[in-house]
């Protein structure tokens, strides 16, 4: 049964690697394998591992697999390695969606959108090493250009950049959607003796 | 919009002591317009621009009572609601067509509502399952891989750093000198040659070692506009293991893996 052993070579191989593991990597492993197979192979372990009521998930983060614990049993881990874990603050969190959803991006593009000094914030990032430098623009004082990394990627559970949700669909879940209305703003229908009062 | 219910619940919960966290919630003016908007229920495409900006500046107001920095970029914004308030004032000019005459207010509204998109996306962000908060990875600290991580990874000093450390190799050195020998002076050419051919017979050598023996004053400047030019040219990298510790130059042309066969470890902390 070459199906059911491969699955379990591959689970074999995740559990012990520390970082997800892509597809490409374990084809490269698993060169007696069809690269379908080990697809397949994985697909199902994922199934598995979600129907079963086990404190383990095999995630798909960062362009490959890789073993987590449950979501729902987060409390009783913390309490086990104390740690409080990661936390962000509203200025970190804005600055990562802006480069997240507009990369590559300059720091003045994140700063024009937030309309506050962004320089401290982008450091802390580089260095946690959420983001990275792509390069550098081409225009006059050539400025920096950034986008996230694949450890933003870990730590945000994302399978790849592609898998956030569109600003489109952010903004159907909260209103009102700003573009679909934008160029007939109901201006003039005002009296500027409404406005001013 | 009853004006007098908005200024008076606008800042009603604001005077509690819990102000000033309260303050420090906004990330930027655009943050505390939105919040002024939400607060009075405002329609964000029509803002009235005269209230809003009373509300602005009251708050700036409160700010410097309580003597807190303003921000440059709530200056801006406070000027610019002054002028958009302006504009509306003016009477619109009638020889245009009028779809052509856009609104003062367009401008800010469509920095708003952008800006309300990043911020509902960081609010998404932050609600997705984070790697060491709501999930966990194992962690791998073999004994074979304790070994390699248990010196500290060197960090990129701090040009200040640099300079502190300057500054105690020339108050090392004696200033009475007597009288003025023509100084034999050795160029800073001369002298990047000379850390060089050190640093390739030993790749790694530390700040305070290129000031040893009978150093001038002229000899310690050139040395250190020396390793800043190095620095400058990419040929050497400037690392610290520790916080306050030796600084140590490497060279960084490529064969083998300087750091980590001949750095620190061989020569002890300083």
């Amino acid at each position: 049964m070459p199906g059911k052993s491969l699955k379990s070579i591959v689970e074999s191989l995740i559990f012990v690697h520390d970082q997800p593991l892509s597809l490409d990597r374990l084809a490269l492993i698993l060169e007696e394998h069809e690269r379908a197979e080990i697809r397949q192979a994985l697909e199902e372990l994922v199934e598995e591992y979600s129907a079963a009521s086990r404190g383990i998930i095999l995630a798909q983060v960062a362009g490959g697999y890789q073993l987590r614990s449950r979501p729902e049993h987060a409390d009783y881990i913390r309490r086990l390695t104390k740690s409080k874990g990661v936390k962000f603050s509203q200025s970190a969190l804005e600055t990562l969606a802006i480069i997240a959803y507009r990369q590559p991006v300059t720091r003045a593009e994140v700063e024009y959108l937030r309309g506050v000094d962004s320089g401290g914030v982008l450091k802390t990032l580089l260095e946690k090493k959420l983001l990275r430098i792509l390069g550098k623009k081409d225009v006059p004082g050539k400025p920096l250009i950034y986008g996230t990394s694949r450890e933003f990627l870990e730590l945000f559970s994302l399978k790849d950049i592609g898998s956030l949700p569109t600003l489109k669909e952010i903004h159907e879940l909260a209103p009102p959607d700003p573009f679909a209305d934008q160029p007939e703003l109901p201006l003039d229908s005002v009296e500027p003796e409404d406005m001013l009062r | 919009m009853p004006l007098e219910s908005m200024q008076s619940n606008l800042f009603s919960d604001a005077l509690e002591d819990a102000y000033r966290v309260h303050i420090e919630e906004f990330e930027g003016p655009l943050d505390l317009l939105l919040h002024l908007i939400k607060k009075n229920e405002l329609d964000i495409y029509n803002i009235p621009i005269a209230a809003i900006t009373r509300q602005y500046l009251e708050y700036m107001e409160l700010l410097k009572e309580l003597n807190l920095d303003i921000a440059g970029e709530f200056l801006v914004m406070a000027a610019t609601l002054l002028q958009i308030k302006s504009r509306m004032l003016l009477p619109a000019t009638n020889d245009e067509e009028d779809a052509e005459v856009e609104d003062p207010r367009a401008e800010l509204v469509r920095r708003l509502l952008e800006y309300q998109r990043y911020r509902d996306a960081s609010y998404l962000l932050s609600s997705r399952y984070l790697l060491g908060r709501d999930v966990f990875a194992r962690k791998f600290d073999s004994p074979e891989f304790a070994d390699l991580v248990q010196k500290e990874e060197p960090v990129d000093v701090e040009l200040f750093e640099l300079i502190e450390a300057f500054r105690r190799v020339l108050a090392r050195v004696s200033i009475d000198t007597f009288h003025d020998v023509v100084a034999d002076g050795i160029s800073i050419a001369d002298r990047i040659s000379e850390v060089l051919s050190i640093l390739h017979v030993t790749r790694t050598v530390s700040f305070e070692s290129l000031f040893c023996g009978r150093m001038t004053r002229d000899l310690v400047v050139v040395t250190f506009l020396s390793i800043l030019e190095l620095c400058k040219l990419k040929l050497i990298r400037i690392t610290q293991v520790e916080s306050l510790g030796a600084i140590w130059l490497t060279s960084s042309s490529p064969e083998g893996d300087g750091l980590e066969d001949h750095g620190p470890e061989d020569h002890g902390p300083d």
